[in-house]
């Protein structure tokens, strides 16, 4: 709660109209208390007194009633009429939206149309009708506010409750023996809630506003009593004469309704999930470096080299090190393989090496990453611009959201040749055809016209290989290409992608989680850990005899198919958060055979040929 | 005895009428099939996506209903009208551990909901079955009062559990229960679920994607393809020599260490289209095997061996 005051407040303008708010509050409370005069007497002798008058501090109106007193009055039922309007409208239309969602089927479609029925009517139309029928008042006009925007209430709160139904909690709760009312009050409500408050913190607003304006037409409060709309109704005749008369309810309302919505926009931001994690804030089009970084100079030969990476990300005051000095270089043809849990930072170096992590909230500290004899980290957008999708291509997990849903596949993969060589249209197609065919899509000529949703998840996958494979790249990164695909899929799209490699002499650096598809498709392959590599060599070295204990037991964690029913190996305790890390080995609280050593000051990577290991108690010895 | 019995089970999903009214078949995600699990046994479910395990499963805990044929647990009907009743029967694990818990409420009032509504305990006998079931599911108490943000897949997963475990039901329908999961965990949750079986005398029916993970698993177990089963064998030999060209496909397309790398089908292959589904046996577009009579007349699941069935003219 002190968070989301806090978030409000940092928020000027919404302070602003919670200070001016506060005030008119405080003023209307203390109303009755106040020595005011009598807001509905009237004494034609003193008409139309100018304000600052004796006796009357804003003047008085055309039957010489106080104006001070009837406006705080009328401030004060308008006020009421309006918050309860909102309540009324919010109630009544996250009820039925809630309920419409819930059931769903018939009823929400009967209940919707009809929702749609009265939205189609221009409100204060349908709000002038509603009053005719009842009859003038106060009370009629509160009714009609509240029924016009209910429509709104119900569709919103709709559209909430459809996405939170299917959600596996209310599979669950129903499993729970819960009945529906149960559901709808217990497991949905508590979810929807803050989206009514929302709704009705930037609808109040209006509900005054469109309360005065029944009043002002006369169909709302009846003489004498005073409301804002219709006191701005009585002075309209001395509108040129006495505008003083309407100025004072005028600058009333607006100041109520400025504040409200102001108040009402930061509570909205502040109640948001996704303006709070900073999501919505733009990020920058290359990862951010920090000032201090020095280039490091590459250890090995390669295509692409990594020199002792550091990406970071500053959330708050914590710092989580994702990528903690981290090398490793790719020779053309070859493929290297990074393995490892959700959390280790493979991803983040991947995307590290042409400047893709998000920033804010990532930062790349230190270290390098060479192509083509330059380092890649701190070159000008334009550079990287030019190299990205060109020299060094990126293949991701789930190409439905890496390819435009809009777009046919063809000419996306024609805008992306476009975007790196200048040549016609028609040659660009031509060669979209041909890049599908590479990928063995049957049927290619039928497939460029193809929307990405209407391909299955290996056929897209294909699709994004080929948009990688576009200007003939010299490395690709593929980020855990297959997981999202059936093993039946999975292979033939490894088959692909070894075959390429084979074909073009690309190198390949294949991010995974899975340690027998890097034993199918990697030369080498670099085991992390908490952001750091704890082991690395050829493929069928470290499979076979694993150095570090961390690689061996989650090579023993995998079941392989053909050893039948057995209690599988378990690596105890969870991977350690970035931020916290303990000093000397990450691995050491789950390791068996970690000493007091493991724990105090940095171990190095260490080896020869290639064959390397981050450990002071081997279970191989690493000659 | 049986604990699950299935007959005949089917499940289609009505189209919407075109624009001229001409009414369409509809999609059949489950065709008609019946199988048995005995108590104490697992049953493995495995199959790609598309292919009706999750329908499958979603029926049999009530929360879909079926077009056709019968549920009986533990020798009843499945009356899925009465949250209260299949609830205390048969229960379901999810596959996304954090996204089957409500956000909004203690991981205490999410455990508390079974043991009241199905159980009626009081707040004392609540309070102390809860403490129980956290011990045997190795969770510290002091997670009770936790929301479920705070928690890593691998603690969710048990939380799950442990809420499956409450409503005290003998039969637990777990849908790929570790694929959300880091190999280092998913490992301590399958021996969590071993342990549980041995100690409570449960059923399970494990469904996943993972011929591995099944395998080392089950007792027995089921592939399924576009809906229906195509064969049905023991864990331990289902995999080393299957009977229906499909499960031989999805043995050799697991990636094993050691085996080199090889597209087990060249040809292009996808799943035929749901909204037009061939005649004859679904698979047959992709079979090596296939012969005209694989296009014309739908294979039935028969006998082959002691314990396996597949449905195949052409059987390995």
């Amino acid at each position: 709660m002190t968070g989301f005051l806090k978030l409000l407040f940092r928020n000027r303008l919404a302070a602003m109209g919670a200070v001016i708010l506060g005030a008119i509050l405080l003023l209307v409370i203390l109303t009755p208390i106040l020595p005011l005069q009598n807001p509905d007497v009237t004494a034609t002798a003193d008409r139309f007194q100018r304000p600052l008058s004796p006796g009357h501090l804003l003047g008085t109106d055309h039957l010489g009633r106080d104006l001070l007193a009837r406006l705080l009055y009328g401030t004060r039922l308008s006020l009421i009429v309006g918050v309860a309007a909102a309540l009324i409208a919010g109630i009544i239309g996250s009820a039925i939206g809630i309920t419409a969602g819930y059931f769903g089927g018939r009823l929400d479609n009967i209940v919707m149309r009809g929702v749609d029925m009265l939205m189609a009517f221009p409100y204060i139309l349908l709000a002038l009708a509603i009053v005719a029928a009842l009859g003038p008042g106060l009370m009629n006009a509160l009714i009609a506010v509240a029924a016009v925007n209910i429509p709104f209430f119900a569709r919103n709160i709709r559209g909430i409750t459809v996405g939170l139904a299917g959600r596996e909690f209310i599979d669950a709760a129903k499993l729970s023996g819960m009945g529906h009312t149960r559901i709808i009050l217990t497991e949905l409500l508590p979810n929807v809630l803050p989206v009514i408050i929302i709704a009705m913190s930037t609808t109040v607003g209006w509900m005054i506003l469109e309360t005065a304006g029944l009043s002002f037409l006369g169909l709302g409060s009846q003489p004498p009593q005073a409301d804002l709309g219709s006191m701005l109704g009585e002075a309209r005749s001395s509108l040129i004469t006495s505008p003083y008369v309407s100025l004072v309810p005028g600058v009333m309302i607006f100041l109520i309704v400025m504040s409200i919505n102001l108040l009402g926009d930061g509570v909205r931001d502040a109640l948001d999930p996704r303006l709070r994690s900073g999501a919505l804030s733009r990020p920058l089009a290359t990862t951010l470096v920090s000032g201090a970084r020095r280039p490091v100079p590459p250890a090995r030969d390669g295509l692409l080299q990594i020199a002792d990476l550091r990406t970071q990300f500053h959330v708050g005051s914590r710092i989580y090190k994702a990528v903690d000095g981290v090398s490793l270089s790719v020779r053309p043809g070859e493929c290297l393989g990074i393995i490892g849990e959700s959390g280790s930072g493979k991803s983040v170096t991947a995307l590290s090496l042409m400047g893709l992590v998000a920033s804010p909230p990532g930062i790349i500290t230190g270290g390098s990453v060479w192509f083509d004899g330059r380092d890649m980290i701190g070159a000008p957008y334009e550079d990287l611009r030019r190299i990205r999708g060109d020299r060094v291509a990126y293949i991701f997990q789930d190409p439905l959201s890496t390819l435009h849903p809009l777009y046919r596949i063809g000419d996306q993969l024609a805008e992306a040749i476009q975007a790196h060589h200048k040549i016609g249209k028609a040659e660009a197609n031509e060669r979209a055809l041909q890049l599908l065919r590479d990928v063995r899509i049957p049927n290619p000529e039928s497939r460029v016209r193809n929307y990405p949703h209407e391909m299955s998840g290996g056929m897209r996958q294909r699709v994004g290989i080929a948009m990688a494979l576009v200007n003939d790249p010299a490395v690709i990164i593929a980020d855990e290409p297959t997981t999202a695909l059936d093993v039946t899929v999975q292979a033939q799209i490894l088959m692909l992608l070894e075959d390429l490699r084979r074909e073009r002499g690309l190198a390949i650096v294949f991010i995974t989680h899975d340690f027998g598809v890097v034993g199918q498709l990697c030369d080498r392959v670099a085991v992390m850990y908490a952001g750091r590599i704890v082991e690395e060599g050829p493929t069928a070295e470290v499979l076979a005899r694993p150095s570090h204990p961390y690689t061996k037991r989650l090579i023993a964690c995998v079941p392989e198919l053909g050893q039948g029913r057995r209690e599988m190996a378990a690596i105890a305790g969870l991977p350690p958060v970035v931020s916290d890390l303990p000093p000397g080995c990450a691995f050491a609280p789950r390791c068996d055979k970690a000493s007091d050593s493991c724990r105090k000051g940095d171990i190095a990577l260490s080896g020869s040929g290639g064959r390397a290991v981050r450990c002071l108690f081997p279970e191989e010895a690493l000659t | 005895m049986s604990a699950l019995k299935v007959t005949d089970l089917s499940k289609t999903f009505p189209l919407a009428k075109t624009l001229f009214g001409k009414a369409k078949n509809g999609v059949r995600a489950v065709r008609p099939m019946s199988f048995e699990v005995q108590v104490g046994e697992t049953l493995g479910i495995v199959g790609e996506s598309g292919c009706g395990k999750s329908t499958l499963a979603r029926m049999l805990v009530g929360l879909l209903e079926p077009s056709g044929g019968t549920i009986e647990i533990e020798g009843k009907a499945l009356n899925n009208a009465d949250p209260r009743v299949f609830g205390r029967l048969i229960q379901y694990v999810f596959q996304d551990p954090i996204s089957s818990l409500n956000p909004r409420k203690t991981i205490r009032q999410i455990m508390d909901a079974p043991l009241r509504l199905l159980h009626g305990l009081n707040p004392a006998e609540r309070d102390a079955r809860i403490r129980e079931i956290f011990a045997s599911v190795n969770l510290r108490e002091e997670f009770l009062d936790r929301y479920p943000h705070e928690f890593s897949g691998g603690q969710a997963q048990r939380i799950g559990i442990a809420r499956a475990l409450a409503a005290d039901a003998r039969t637990i329908i777990l849908d790929e229960p570790v694929s959300a999961l880091d190999v280092s965990v998913q490992a301590q949750v399958l021996n969590l679920l071993a342990d549980l079986k041995a100690k409570f005398g449960l059923t399970y029916l494990f469904i996943s994607h993972d011929l591995a993970v099944v395998e080392a698993v089950s007792d027995r177990v089921v592939v399924l393809y576009f809906g229906a089963i195509v064969e049905v064998g023991r864990a331990e030999s289902i995999f080393k020599s299957p009977r229906h060209p499909y499960t031989k496909l999805l043995a050799d397309s697991a990636p094993v260490v050691g085996r080199a790398l090889a597209a087990p089908e060249q040809k292009d292959t996808e799943l035929p289209d749901p909204l037009n589904p061939p005649p004859g046996c679904a698979f047959a577009g992709r079979c090596p095997r296939a012969t005209d009579i694989c296009r014309s007349k739908e294979p039935q699941l028969t006998q082959m061996g002691d314990d396996q069935f597949a449905a195949c003219h052409h059987p390995i």
